[in-house]
């Protein structure tokens, strides 16, 4: 953690540093008649968050905060078994978004989390996978009128029918 | 005695068969639409807008409002029962509402949020039908500096909330406040921080993107690593008795946050472009710092979800009267509100009072209706809300994953900001495990559109003289009061070394 601690505050510093640059392709100073420019709200909050860094760092070498005196690891092997699983599941969720359109891509996650990740039997799994893409296609579709992602063509048979019932 | 009269006819008005049914529906879809993470009360007045072009006007608003009232109610429910804010507004009540759930107290929790929210709209409403023309009159003075010093305050009680790492908590606000800054230049139109070169920048980083992004992939990332995927979800049995109970705790322990909230969310409620969310931070603010115990607020403290709530509803009343009286939103919703009434031939503003007497009384008659329906119907569905704890989270965690990313597209419909949310939901995980508080710089980011544009209108009025903030009557308390709230904990902090320095000698 106290390794953790450091870096963090080093990565958000050169983060501060990008938006600082960033913020002047727009004017920072005050311009007569116009006021502030249009870069100097961004600008000057990024200059304030990187001071914080660097009180951020000198607490660290004071190991005034818990994270600066833990000598515990960042994630032990569940945490980064943990996101890897949970968290590439939510990436691959998001990725399969625009191939197998959003109800799709719910069925395929909340089967993988339940089935794969949940260990809950097979029957429940599966019940529970394809009930709610299709209640919530309903609710989004045709109660809010809200079109959600389709996928690539394949998908067109499967819409075709349900949009048929709600139209 | 004329306005009671009006307001006795108004009441009749809006319990009339057809308008009593716009408020029953209107509250119940409001109560969902709230509770849903992603989906706030603006998300629901949009999306039913076009609906009530199939009733008369006065119903329409009536139905609208009703919707507005049952979110402000159900963005509470996802705070607690799920730990996710279902809108901005309810973001203060994660705070103490999460806590008291993870002690099993999910159900006192929400009896302390529906009576709070009850007494809050009720307040409102009173203060509404009293005050409306003087109160839009003050309003209505505030200018930009005045405007700053409020966001400047309610900046200053993010440090108060953010824990004991100021250097943290400062870095969270302007983290905010600079992703509010993405996209265009308000004033020159010129594109600003287009972050990479990436286009998709152009279109600027929304509420919702970082707050589901947080609390939404974030927030459920940390619980699960936390408790190693057994999380304790509380299974509290839901009785007569017990709501009895709670009602009488809720009430003992929540009555002086509810107070805050009520007067205070209305106050900042009215003012144009201010609205529930400051409101609500505010209130929870003070009701901490005015609190005997100020150590137990964001353990699970029933003032620490009374506040917010209490706040949040009386601020949305609030927000009506500028809009009606003056024809400025005081809100994203009551913007859309203003817009339904424009396209059903209704002119905002001072007039309408004296114009079109019935459908204003009718309206104003139908907030007491809908704050008691929702108050009800709040109270009825406490048991299927504790339901959803009961789930084993094996299958909560992926049903709050894909609510978040489904709510979050159908909000934004850009899968460039499904991405960012990804995005902020595992940066938010690291952060959260270096103790950074995140809260602020969601709440920065809705207040940085309001305060960036009155402090530069602020400094070109004064010729770029920041004095601007302390010679102005109403400006410079605020200002005053925001500065001693930031330097605060760094005066304590200086004090605590020196008696500590003393005490060796």
């Amino acid at each position: 953690m106290r390794v953790g601690e450091i870096v963090t505050a080093g990565f958000l510093a050169l983060l501060s540093l990008y938006l600082m640059w960033k913020s002047t392709e727009l004017p920072v100073g005050y311009i007569a008649g116009q006021g502030p420019g249009g870069g100097a709200w961004p600008f000057w909050l990024s200059g304030i968050m990187l001071i914080c860094c660097g009180f951020t760092a000198l607490n660290w070498w004071r190991e005034n905060t818990p994270a600066s005196r833990s000598d515990e690891p960042l994630l032990d092997a569940y945490g980064w078994k943990m996101l890897l699983f949970v968290g590439g599941g939510i990436i691959g969720f998001v990725a399969l978004v625009s191939i197998i359109s959003m109800y799709g891509a719910i069925a395929v996650f909340l089967f993988y989390y339940m089935w794969f990740l949940g260990r809950h039997s097979l029957w429940l799994s599966l019940l529970i996978a394809l009930v709610t893409p299709i209640a919530m296609f309903f609710f989004f579709e045709g109660a809010m009128r809200i079109t959600m992602p389709s996928g690539l063509p394949f998908t067109d048979p499967v819409f075709n029918v349900l949009y048929d019932i709600i139209y | 005695m004329e306005v009671l009269s009006l307001l006795a006819d108004g009441m009749l008005l809006s319990l009339q068969p057809l308008n009593l049914m716009m408020i029953l529906i209107g509250v119940t879809v409001g109560l969902f639409i709230g509770a849903m993470p992603g989906l706030g009360s603006v998300n629901g007045v949009a999306i039913l807008l076009p609906v009530t072009f199939l009733v008369p006007p006065g119903s329409a608003i009536i139905f609208l409002a009703a919707i507005y009232y049952g979110a402000m109610y159900g963005g509470a429910i996802s705070s607690i029962t799920l730990g996710i804010p279902g809108a901005s507004t309810a973001v203060a009540t994660t705070f103490d509402g999460r806590p008291l759930a993870r002690q099993g107290k999910a159900s006192l929790a929400l009896v302390t949020a529906a009576l709070a929210s009850f007494v809050g709209g009720t307040v409102a409403n009173i203060l509404f039908t009293l005050f409306a023309p003087i109160l839009a009159t003050v309003a209505l003075s505030f200018g930009p500096p005045e405007v700053f010093a409020l966001m400047l305050l309610a900046f200053a009680t993010f440090v108060g909330l953010g824990g004991d790492d100021i250097p943290k908590t400062v870095f969270s606000i302007c983290f905010g406040l600079v992703l509010g800054a993405v996209g265009f230049d308000q004033i020159s139109g010129a594109p600003r921080l287009v972050l990479f070169d990436y286009n998709g920048f152009l279109q600027g980083i929304g509420f919702l993107v970082l707050a589901i992004g947080v609390y939404g992939i974030g927030e459920m990332l940390w619980t699960i690593e936390q408790t190693r995927g057994e999380v304790t979800t509380t299974t509290p049995k839901m009785t007569a008795k017990g709501m009895a109970a709670d009602t009488k705790e809720a009430t003992k322990r929540g009555w002086k946050g509810t107070m805050i909230g009520s007067f205070l969310g209305f106050f900042v409620g009215i003012l144009p472009a201010a609205g529930a969310t400051p409101g609500s931070l505010m209130s929870y603010g003070v009701a901490k710092m005015v609190s005997r115990k100020p150590e137990e607020f964001g353990k699970g403290h029933p003032d620490g979800v009374a506040a917010p709530e209490a706040a949040n509803n009386s601020a949305s009343t609030g927000s009506m009267l500028p809009m009606l009286t003056l024809g400025i939103p005081g809100s994203p919703t009551t913007a859309i509100l203003l817009g339904g009434m424009v396209i059903w031939g209704l002119v905002p503003g001072p007039r309408l009072f004296v114009d079109e007497t019935e459908f204003v009384w009718g309206l104003i008659g139908s907030f007491y209706i809908s704050n008691l329906a929702a108050v009800l119907m709040n109270l009825a569905f406490i048991p299927v809300f504790i339901w959803m704890l009961r789930m084993p989270f094996t299958i909560l965690a992926p049903m709050i994953f894909v609510l978040s990313i489904a709510g979050g597209y159908a909000a934004t419909r850009d899968m460039f900001d499904i991405w960012l949310m990804v995005g902020f939901g595992l940066g938010a995980f690291f952060l959260r495990k270096f103790d950074y508080p995140l809260a602020p710089a969601v709440l920065a980011i809705v207040l940085g559109p309001i305060a960036e544009p009155t402090l530069r209108q602020s400094l070109l009025l004064s010729s770029g003289d920041p004095s601007i903030f302390f010679t102005r009557p109403v400006a410079g308390p605020i200002t005053i009061i925001a500065l001693i709230l930031i330097f605060l904990p760094a005066i304590k902090l200086l004090r605590r070394k020196r008696n500590t320095q003393k005490e060796p000698a």
